[in-house]
């Protein structure tokens, strides 16, 4: 039986049709379009799906959309500002080459972000572990944690001017 | 995933009460299991029950005794609380290792104990910390809870309202855990009331169960060394690709000295 479900998407009020058993990672990508969070191993295992759900770092192929009814969801659209200016986690990823085929990437970005929010001074050994619930099937975590690290400082030395997207979602 | 209809209630009653007229209704908690299970349509309920916006089954309280916490509290709040870090650290330090900061996130404590996977946390804790198991129509000893491999004292649609711990003398949780997974292939949890130390075992068998060889011998000395050449006597430990029951058995005591070290 279909159903309505409703809830916040990067800052914008969505309401769409759905099945009960839609999940929420296909909800974002085929009824919002937003198809920059993925789908890896479908398992709850590699974390190519993670978004903020409510502000924590969460699996979206492990939810369902209807769980998900009244929530704020933020996906890796909406972590750059307005005007495209990336957020300072997806600046370091790129200055730090923190990829390499880039499909883990978008679950990566989220839960770094979560993670640097936690932990006003991580250390890499927090960062590894913190990184646990994120597989890059290309083994680039050498540079994703020196990406983590960077993006987390640019997180604490620009903090009071943080993303309008991200603000309006936590 | 088959398809089924999705309910809300917004109190304890209104869950129970729902699931009357419903064919095949299932709880759901944070849906860690449930859901990866209906994606490999290993289960078909006609409906699921989601009890996130039940207020009765939220928060963390102190009690005379030690802790009461909400089946809904989830992994990641315990283990942040500052309540269940100061009252019992462990506690705090099992829900934080369970499996990655984002299944944290969404796993319930009473999902967890529902569910009773053979490999699950939380069951130790429930069987070490002499706890108490509330649900919507009475209390369960928490040493009775357990009673098979997911299989536990609750009645069809009885719901888990809230778990009391009680705040040992000191305790410490060891968990060999999968690295991939992060399942205990072997988890022990070691608490000590005055003279009385419990061993609850998770992960090598079935079900939870105390290590009465282990208790006795910590209880006339409380040492990492008093557990030497010590090992469960059982016949139904599991033997799986991950490790043989002979090694669980040797984990077991390895597992306990661990925690007992860390009791300080």
């Amino acid at each position: 039986m279909p159903t309505t479900v409703t809830m916040t998407v990067n800052g914008k009020t969505v309401s769409r049709e759905v099945e009960e058993r839609t999940l929420l990672v296909n909800f974002l990508r085929d009824k919002i379009g937003l198809t920059g969070t993925h789908v890896g191993c479908d398992t709850s295992q590699c974390g190519a799906c993670v978004v903020h759900l409510d502000g924590n770092a969460i699996k979206s192929c492990s939810i369902l959309a209807v769980q998900a009814e009244g929530a704020s969801v933020t996906t890796i659209e909406g972590l750059a500002a307005a005007d495209g200016t990336l957020h300072p986690m997806q600046a370091a990823f790129k200055e730090h080459h923190g990829l390499q085929c880039g499909y883990c990437t978008p679950g990566m970005v989220m839960s770094a972000v979560d993670l640097a929010k936690r932990n006003p001074s991580l250390t890499e050994q927090q960062v590894r572990q913190g990184l646990e619930g994120n597989i890059c099937r290309c083994t680039g975590y050498h540079n994703i944690v020196k990406a983590v690290l960077a993006g987390a400082d640019a997180m604490q030395a620009g903090a009071g001017e943080r993303q309008p997207a991200e603000m309006a979602a936590d | 995933m088959y398809s089924f209809s999705f309910h809300r209630p917004k109190t304890l009653a209104e869950a129970a009460s729902i699931q009357g007229g419903l064919e095949e209704p299932k709880l759901l908690g944070g849906g860690m299991t449930l859901v990866p299970t209906l994606k490999q349509r290993l289960a078909r309920p006609s409906d699921l029950i989601d009890l996130s916006q039940i207020p009765e089954l939220k928060g963390i309280r102190e009690t005379a005794e030690g802790l009461e916490i909400g089946a809904f509290a989830r992994h990641a709040e315990v283990a942040a609380s500052d309540l269940v870090r100061r009252t019992i650290p462990a506690l705090a330090d099992l829900a934080g290792h369970i499996g990655d900061r984002q299944v944290r996130n969404l796993g319930t404590m009473g999902g967890s104990i529902a569910n009773a996977d053979p490999a699950a946390d939380y069951p130790a804790a429930v069987l070490a910390l002499k706890s108490t198991v509330k649900t919507d129509r009475r209390e369960i000893d928490g040493d009775a809870f357990f009673t098979g491999m997911f299989e536990t004292a609750l009645e069809p649609a009885e719901i888990v309202a809230a778990v009391r711990y009680q705040r040992p003398g000191k305790a410490a949780y060891a968990k060999f855990r999968n690295p991939a997974s992060r399942y205990a292939v072997v988890g022990v949890f070691v608490a000590v009331f005055g003279s009385e130390v419990r061993v609850a075992v998770t992960g090598a068998a079935g079900s939870v169960f105390r290590a009465t060889e282990l208790e006795s011998a910590l209880a006339a000395d409380f040492r990492p060394e008093a557990l030497e050449g010590i090992t469960v006597q059982r016949d139904d430990l599991n033997a799986d690709i991950h490790a043989s029951a002979d090694y669980r058995a040797h984990l077991v005591t390895v597992m306990a000295k661990r925690a007992v070290v860390a009791c300080g």
